[in-house]
């Protein structure tokens, strides 16, 4: 059996992780503590892939890095980088995609912080960055383990953006969930059903270590 | 010495009032800030610690304050509510904040917490919490050292025994100290010079027994 899809889903939800932990941590922070009049405006911004259809977001995703848009004509002209139907194209339209899976449980975790501790913490000389480094993620696991894997898993079950941007190029842009959708299409009802039944077990088994992680987090606070 | 002259809004318990606080503070000395709540004690530690913004003049042996981050004016704060890291344990809370093992042994013995000192900060009791956060907030050798209410969560064993380990190590460091209490007597016991702050001024200030012993009334309304 071509595992390949899944290898690709996999490589596809690992960099987009690790692209939004960096992006989305010192702005998750920035919305956490401040009071400006913007914070609402970028809070539902973030939220939009949340709420909108897959395919509008594809087809907006699809229109911008479109060599005809400006910013696709200016990525190909000068980088020579074409991003539609194309890895890199699917990174890039994963991470607005599961962009809210990573802002909301980190934001959430900061909130939930007691700031005294974040404020002693300076007092001891610690600058912003060695606070939330060495004293906010430290204790906010559940919220961490939360926004990575549930960002990983939204990734590696993503269909309707992929399709869009990343078409089905075997070895390159298809990943498990297209596979599948293309394994219905030609009637190919048995491996549909072993293709269907790893993603089910899978991401079961990451479901179930979140919540197994967070209870014992839990368990722990009570001690 | 320690010059203070801070004005501030604030949105105290009986409406909008200005917090509007000047006065010198001699090196070394223990003073206890007394007041209703909503009187504008917390919000003065939080300005002095760099923690809110307002218009103020803080010098702190000739050298100004007004424009430094919380992380550069050598404050030591202990929270109410503690504000331990609880992602340690008793000794790490200390070594966060500098490096320095013989300081945080002797402090951890001074406080009779040395056989804690591997224990995680949240299977402690309110009390050793706090005994805790006290040695923490010396970990830096502070030039200034605040209190905001230490003693008024903890039942009267703890508040004694940490009212005495808190006059020891004053003994000890010299440290210049503020705190914040509702307690008359742990203030008397503690203080050399005490403050009633009302509506953000202060209308009390002199020794603990110009205060609390002349002014009976003041010390059977705290």
């Amino acid at each position: 059996m071509d595992m390949t899809p899944f290898v690709i889903s996999f490589k596809l939800a690992g960099i987009t992780t690790i692209i939004l932990f960096i992006i989305a941590l010192p702005f998750s922070w920035w919305l956490s503590q401040t009071n400006s009049k913007s914070k609402p405006f970028l809070e539902a911004m973030t939220a939009l892939p949340i709420v909108l259809p897959p395919s509008v977001l594809g087809f907006y995703i699809l229109m911008i890095l479109s060599p005809n848009s400006f910013f696709g004509n200016f990525l190909q002209e000068h980088f020579g980088v074409e991003l539609l139907f194309s890895f890199t194209g699917l990174v890039v339209a994963s991470s607005f995609y599961s962009l809210p899976f990573m802002v909301q449980p980190l934001q959430n975790g900061f909130e939930s912080l007691n700031r005294h501790m974040l404020e002693a913490s300076y007092l001891s000389g610690k600058s912003k960055l060695q606070t939330i480094w060495y004293v906010a993620l430290p204790n906010m696991k559940p919220a961490l383990s939360t926004a990575l894997i549930i960002t990983f898993a939204h990734t590696v079950g993503e269909f309707g953006v992929v399709l869009m941007v990343g078409g089905s190029i075997p070895n390159e842009t298809k990943v498990a969930s297209v596979a599948i959708y293309d394994m219905v299409e030609v009637m190919d009802y048995t491996k549909a059903y072993i293709y269907s039944g790893i993603m089910v077990g899978m991401s079961f088994f990451v479901l179930l270590l979140v919540y197994i992680f967070n209870h014992s987090q839990k368990k722990v606070g009570i001690l | 010495m320690v010059e203070i002259a801070i004005k501030k809004r604030l949105q105290g318990t009986k409406g909008d009032m200005i917090l509007d606080v000047d006065l010198q503070i001699k090196q070394g000395s223990f003073v206890s800030i007394m007041g209703e709540s909503g009187s504008g004690k917390t919000t003065l530690l939080r300005v002095l610690a760099g923690l809110e913004k307002a218009k103020s003049k803080i010098v702190v042996d000739g050298n100004s304050w007004d424009n430094l981050l919380p992380q550069k004016r050598e404050i030591g704060f202990v929270f109410q509510d503690y504000a331990l890291f609880e992602n340690m344990t008793v000794e790490q809370n200390l070594l966060f904040v500098r490096d320095d093992k013989n300081l945080s042994k002797k402090l951890l013995e001074l406080t009779e917490l040395t056989a804690l000192a591997t224990r995680n900060v949240k299977t402690l009791s309110g009390g050793q919490k706090q005994r805790v956060s006290l040695c923490r907030a010396m970990m830096n050798r502070p030039k200034i050292l605040l209190m905001d209410e230490p003693l008024s969560a903890l039942d009267e064993k703890m508040r004694n025994k940490l009212q005495e380990e808190i006059s020891k190590l004053h003994r000890d460091f010299k440290t210049t100290t503020l705190m914040i209490s509702h307690d008359a007597k742990s203030s008397y016991l503690l203080s050399d010079r005490i403050l009633v702050l009302d509506q953000g001024k202060i209308i009390k200030d002199g020794s603990k027994d110009e205060v609390l012993k002349k002014e009976q009334k003041i010390l059977y309304s705290l």
